[in-house]
């Protein structure tokens, strides 16, 4: 172990060196650290900043269908009310015209009944005067006269019984 | 010792040869070339391959070469916040020098202790010694370096009367000044002395200790694996030891009481 002039050229050396690292190596390296630091910075804000975003576009999403249902559901229930409102008014319009079909029936029929009657009447009138005339052919007695008289209510109940 | 390696081993000159420097006498003084060559191509080495990564570094995802030299740049870095509270922006790349260029360093007591002489006798060097840092001259050329820096930026963030009150007035209070500066001159060099010694110590104990294992014929290969194991651990620790100690060392420096 003998110290000579070896110890000065380590330290000029050593002082080189140290200066190599200090001028080329270390901020180089230093640099680009501190840059990826910042970039994963950035990365990860950006990360949270999509993260909320999602969230609230989700909340809006959600309150829009909310939305969406409660129309369509308001939609439905109007368009019920309509169909039945159109049913309930159709029913009264055929009930009417049922009625006045039914009058209408009736009054025919009446018509007719009071047609046939009248008919029926002449016939029998006719069939009383036809007889008559036969009747009249041979004596015609009180008794005659009365029958004859009473012909047509006589004949009249005698039909209708 | 390859020309040992057929005839009976000398212990004694074995573990000489292997602890002998190959030296370049100059004017100037004695320069060990082994340690000067190794450590420099261990450290060219480091900076060329992180100047490489870090020029390419990008901030998307990195590509393995960058992922390791990240891990380490982020071990080192967390040390110095952890421990480092002022702001200087000379720490943390003193740091990662300090810790990946020592760490080489100390590896190289994992390379077999002779294949390094064998190749510095085919460069025609005589004696090489592998790992630089069993060489007193590069782990006190480093702690020194650091003992300078301490003075300068106790100096700088102190001014010269919070430096010299420091130096005065502590821990006994003015009165015993002369105490005072002695303890500090104490504390002030036993800390590169401690930084520098601590890792010679222990790269050269384990260097030798491999030196002694190499000379068991065919029992080395039972001893220097365990031995190999246990100095990954140390090789570890000391280079991160003389980091943190680096950096608490200048942390105190930068405290002003």
């Amino acid at each position: 172990m003998d110290i000579n002039a070896t110890l000065i050229g380590q330290m000029i050396t050593f002082a080189l060196f140290v200066w190599f690292t200090m001028k080329f190596v270390w901020p180089p390296l230093e640099k680009a650290l501190v840059a990826r630091q910042q970039k994963i910075a950035e990365g990860l804000a950006a990360a949270e900043r999509g993260q909320k975003e999602l969230e609230v576009s989700q909340k809006y999403a959600i309150q829009h269908i909310h939305e969406a249902r409660a129309k369509a559901k308001e939609t439905l229930e109007h368009a019920q009310k309509q169909a039945a409102a159109i049913i309930d008014q159709a029913k009264a319009e055929a009930q009417q015209e049922r009625l006045q079909i039914v009058s209408l029936a009736h009054a025919e029929i009446e018509q007719e009944r009071l047609m046939v009657k009248a008919q029926l009447q002449q016939e029998v009138v006719g069939l009383a005067i036809k007889s008559t005339e036969k009747l009249l052919n041979r004596v015609m007695t009180a008794a005659d006269h009365n029958t004859l008289l009473n012909l047509d209510t006589h004949f009249s109940a005698s039909t209708e019984s | 010792m390859s020309e040992n390696m057929g005839g009976a081993i000398d212990p004694s000159s074995y573990i000489q040869h292997h602890l002998q420097h190959w030296e370049w006498n100059t004017r100037v003084g004695t320069f060990n070339v082994d340690t000067l060559l190794i450590s420099w191509l261990l450290g060219v080495s480091f900076l060329l391959l992180f100047r490489y990564v870090a020029k390419r570094a990008t901030m998307n995802t990195p590509s393995g070469l960058q992922n390791f030299v990240e891990m380490i740049y982020e071990f080192v870095q967390t040390q110095v916040k952890e421990s480092f509270h002022g702001r200087n922006a000379l720490i943390a790349p003193l740091s990662l020098t300090i810790f990946v260029w020592i760490f080489l360093m100390n590896c190289m007591d994992l390379i077999p202790v002779d294949v390094i002489p064998m190749l510095g006798q085919y460069l025609g060097a005589s004696h090489m010694k592998a790992v630089p840092t069993t060489d007193p001259n590069l782990t006190l050329g480093m702690s020194i370096s650091v003992f300078f820096l301490i003075q300068f930026y106790s100096l700088k963030i102190k001014g010269i009367k919070g430096f010299l009150k420091e130096v005065t007035c502590k821990p006994f209070g003015p009165l015993f000044f002369p105490a005072n500066i002695a303890l500090k001159i104490v504390e002030e060099l036993a800390r590169p002395v401690s930084l520098g010694l601590r890792l010679f110590g222990n790269l050269y104990a384990g260097e030798l200790i491999f030196i002694l294992i190499a000379m068991c014929g065919y029992g080395q290969f039972v001893l220097g694996l365990p031995w190999a194991i246990f100095h990954i651990l140390v090789i570890g620790i000391q280079s991160f030891i003389f980091m943190m100690l680096t950096i608490v060392y200048l942390s105190l420096a930068h405290e002003d009481h």
